[in-house]
């Protein structure tokens, strides 16, 4: 590691800084215009510098070498596991989803023990592989992409090197998804990973005990490791600094996760080491974070509660600043809400979560069929979509701009308005396709139908559709083909 | 929110060479320079020069370390300018009401819950939904009140005494002109009981039709005089229809507080609350910038939450308010109370999840009052806001051996 100056804030970093760097002699090979607008893409991390291919050559050396430290985020982004299924996790560059963007949403890896069961003994029974299966195949359709867990991490119960061994060496050949080996036994350690270390697996821990030989290990099989400090920033910052010294370079930060009793630490405490990297330019903390929302299960009793507990404190470090996290349920009820709010959080703030408005057309609609009506928001389109696609409809769906607002919001704060509707009606064409003048509107936009019908001349009648779009099809079933004036 | 979208972070230099021509064509987004400069500088002074930080030392040929070597941890401390106003709910006998007690929200002097910076000096607080007339909910929060649908006086008080509400909501559904459009002297009645019922301080919720909510607001202001219940709420749309100068006023004159609405727009909050102020005092307007729900753009919710809080205490005076969340919206996606596959069951606890994490991940984003509905979650919202009290109890022996537990 170079001794270099403190990174610059992202949000400091101008695009003439990064193009004064430039070769600048506008070859396009990189794709863009010119070398200003290719700065002005990296300085919004919309490309990547070895798309210049002239920065390659010997003269642009020093060039290059700066252009990486002055692009470097905040927090160092680390490579887990191998091939298409690897994860990275961290290179984050700003403190508040607002100033820029959350870069790679934190993976979740569930756990399994390596004194499970291979196949299921027993009735009820959870094997290995039944629970790396599950691990595997668990997703949700949402708006279009499957919402997924990412990686396994198989904890050491037995504290035996062969058991380890073994119980790794059958989940490699169950999944392809990246490995985190959890014990703070070396030799244990050691074991799994000579099975997994072509699969760069995750060492977790190095810990104040353990750290030299935990060193040893990352350095000798070239895997990341995790350093572990319980609600101890001093020690955490400090191997941090040993292990760099060390010469391991890929650290991942864990400084606990409390999930009854110092919640309050634990939030705090990742906030603050997130406040110094982004912030203070602290290279020692600069690394990504380990959340174990696992440890709610130390409590024991009922296990619905502790996947509940478990569930909201993954939510909340998602929201401060973890960039790996480690649980256990598999329940569904408990894991969508966390994985909806992983993907929501690491949308771009800086383009609108919205489709292209105007007239979609659905099924084989004739001139008699429904025309309804809905907003651009991505969210709302695409459930809508999926509804109407699903009952089969033959429909017209007319989309107004609303600035990618939802329909309650649009109508609260005038983004979908009985002018916008009829501007819109007016500039679909619909009036050339259909011989009636019957309009179906969100039931939560209830409030424009007298309005939208006065806009429209009162011509055209405004019918109020229901207010989750799963009631479309048993709307239009008792209330399609309109039942005259 | 459009200007969210088009704010691109550019430094000071490019700032200085947009002075010179005006305007500048990024892509296909046109950015007029004044405009540029308005959302760029605080965003700017928000970012702190870096301080200096120990590099570890390199020697030239680098010996593995034998021991842990020392590098003790600072905490980065920023004191900001200014903080959030305090305001006040509710007012007891003395005070000319007849509460039990008073509620005081805002008052922060740092982003939310950075403990270690400074702690608010008030605690969020919960106020629970209690509906005028029976409405459609959710199974899985009508079955937790099935018996007091329809009764608001005793639905408020199992609010209260059950679910532990630091606030009760009235929601007047019933005045709504497409609904029973029931009339302000039937809502004053409502309202009346309901603080008879209770003594928390409480928050009164109009239909969401400005003209009729003015009607009803004006009237129960009168009725409750002295009680500093907070009205939900004024609008823009108030404005535009003539009728916000009249409701701030007979709040005022009353003494209450109002709710300032508007939907994901800072613009638009900060006009509305300009439009307050030469009409009711400072300390008596509280925002909502809109909650969406979890999975349906709560992440407009959380960013424009964070953005108010971190304009306020760097010195933006009109966004110097608490905020409340309309937490109960969590329920508005299909997610929390659709049937779904059995592998997402039951529905009974993925509901109140989701308007728990909802809450949650608002509270890291500086809501003072939340409107919520299901006994669980209000459950969880109140141990988290008692265990954010205070730092320092984290026991680190009790997860030290987390990797080898059996569960």
């Amino acid at each position: 590691m170079t001794e270099r100056e403190i990174k610059k804030g992202v949000t400091e970093l101008s695009p003439i800084e990064v193009y004064m760097l430039l070769p600048r002699t506008n070859c396009r090979e990189c794709g863009e215009e010119n070398c200003m607008a290719f700065a002005v893409k990296l300085v919004n991390r919309e490309t990547a510098l070895e798309k210049c291919t002239e920065l390659l050559k010997e003269e642009y050396r020093e060039s290059l070498e700066k252009l990486k430290e002055l692009l470097a985020p905040a927090v160092k982004e680390v490579t887990i596991g191998v091939g298409s299924r690897a994860v990275k996790v961290g290179g984050k560059l700003v403190m508040y989803r607002h100033e820029f963007t959350y870069h790679n949403p934190t993976p979740i890896a569930v756990d399994v023990t390596d004194e499970m069961p291979l196949k299921a003994l027993r009735e009820g029974e959870e094997s290995l592989l039944d629970r790396v299966k599950k691990i595997e195949s668990f997703t949700y359709n949402y708006i279009g992409r499957d919402l997924r867990l990412d990686m396994v991490a198989v904890r050491s119960t037995s504290n035996d090197p062969a058991t380890f061994k073994s119980a790794v060496e059958n989940v490699l050949k169950a999944t392809e998804m990246p490995l985190i080996l959890c014990t703070f036994n070396p030799n244990v350690m050691e074991a799994g990973l000579v099975a997994s270390y072509k699969r760069r697996p995750l060492i977790y821990a190095a810990t104040k005990d353990n750290w030299r030989e935990m060193a040893e290990l990352a350095l000798m099989y070239n895997c990341p490791l995790a350093v572990f400090a319980p609600n101890d920033l001093n020690l955490l910052r400090s191997l941090s600094k040993t292990l760099l010294e060390y010469g391991v370079e890929d650290l991942l930060l864990d400084p606990g996760t409390f999930p009854g009793k110092g919640l309050s630490d634990t939030i705090n405490n990742f906030t603050m080491i997130r406040r110094n990297a982004c912030k203070g330019g602290d290279e020692l903390l600069g690394f990504p974070l380990i959340g174990t929302p696992i440890t709610a299960w130390l409590e024991g009793g009922d296990p619905k509660e502790a996947a509940w507990n478990e569930a909201y404190v993954a939510a909340m470090l998602i929201a401060r600043y973890a960039d790996l996290l480690i649980m256990h349920n598999l329940e569904g009820w408990a894991q969508l809400p966390v994985l909806v709010w992983r993907f929501n959080v690491y949308t771009d703030p800086r383009k609108p979560v919205s489709v292209e408005a105007g007239l979609r057309v659905f099924g084989n609609p004739d001139e008699n069929s429904p025309l309804l009506l809905t907003t651009n928001y991505a969210l709302t389109y695409f459930t809508v979509e999926s509804d109407v696609k699903k009952a089969g409809i033959d429909c017209y769906l007319l989309v107004v701009d609303t600035e990618g607002i939802s329909v309650e919001s649009a109508v609260a704060g005038r983004y979908l308005t009985a002018e916008n509707i009829a501007e819109a009606i007016k500039e679909s064409g619909i009036e050339k396709k259909i011989n009636h003048k019957y309009l179906i509107i969100p039931g939560l936009a209830a409030r424009l139908s007298g309005e939208t019908e006065e806009e429209l001349g009162g011509e055209w009648r405004v019918m109020v559709g229901p207010k989750d779009s799963s009631g479309i099809a048993g709307f239009l079933k008792e209330n399609w083909p309109p039942r005259g004036e | 929110m459009k200007k969210e979208e088009r704010t691109i972070k550019i430094g000071p230099k490019l700032l200085e060479l947009l002075s010179k021509f005006g305007k500048i064509e990024l892509e296909d987004v046109e950015i007029e320079a004044g405009e540029l400069e308005i959302w760029v500088q605080p965003i700017l002074r928000a970012a702190a020069p870096p301080a200096k930080v120990a590099v570890p030392p390199k020697p030239a040929k680098p010996a593995k370390p034998s021991a842990i070597l020392e590098a003790p941890f600072t905490p980065l401390i920023e004191k900001y300018p200014e903080k959030i106003r305090e305001v006040k709910l509710g007012a007891t006998r003395s005070e000319g009401g007849s509460r039990g007690k008073t509620i005081t929200v805002g008052g922060e002097e740092s982003m939310s819950y950075y403990l270690f910076e400074k702690a608010p000096p008030h605690p969020p607080v919960i106020a629970t939904d209690v509906f005028d007339m029976p409405i459609s909910l959710p199974k899985a929060v009508k079955m937790h009140i099935k018996e007091v649908m329809g009764d608001p006086a005793a639905w408020a008080e199992m609010a209260v005494e059950k679910f532990g509400a630091d606030l009760v909501t009235v929601e007047l559904m019933s005045t709504d002109p497409l609904i029973k459009d029931a009339s302000p002297k039937e809502a004053v009645k409502t309202v009346e009981e309901v603080l008879q019922a209770v003594d928390v301080p409480i928050i009164v919720g109009g239909c969401g039709d400005p003209k009729k909510d003015a009607e009803v607001f004006v009237e129960v202001a009168e009725m409750a005089s002295g009680e500093r219940v907070l009205l939900s709420s004024l609008t823009l749309d108030m404005d535009e229809a003539g009728v916000l100068e009249r409701v701030a006023k007979a709040a005022a004159k009353h003494g209450h507080v109002v709710l300032a609405f508007t939907a994901l727009d800072l613009n638009r909050a900060k006009e509305l609350n300009r439009k307050l102020y030469p009409l009711i005092p400072e300390d008596s307007i509280i925002m909502d910038l809109t909650t969406a729900a979890l999975g349906y753009g709560i992440e407009y919710t959380f960013s424009i939450y964070e953005r108010a809080r971190l304009a306020a205490l760097m010195g933006d005076e009109e966004l110097q308010h608490p905020i409340l969340s309309g937490t109960t919206n969590a329920w508005a996606a299909r997610e929390a109370w659709m049937k779904m596959g059995p592998e997402w069951e039951p529905r009974e606890l993925r509901g109140p999840i989701w308007e728990t994490v909802t809450g949650l991940v608002l509270l890291l984003a500086g809501v003072d009052i939340f409107m919520m509905m299901h006994p669980y979650a209000i459950r969880t919202m109140k141990k988290i806001i008692e265990e954010f009290s205070s730092m320092g109890k984290a026991d680190p022996e009790k997860i030290a051996d987390w990797v080898t537990v059996k569960i």
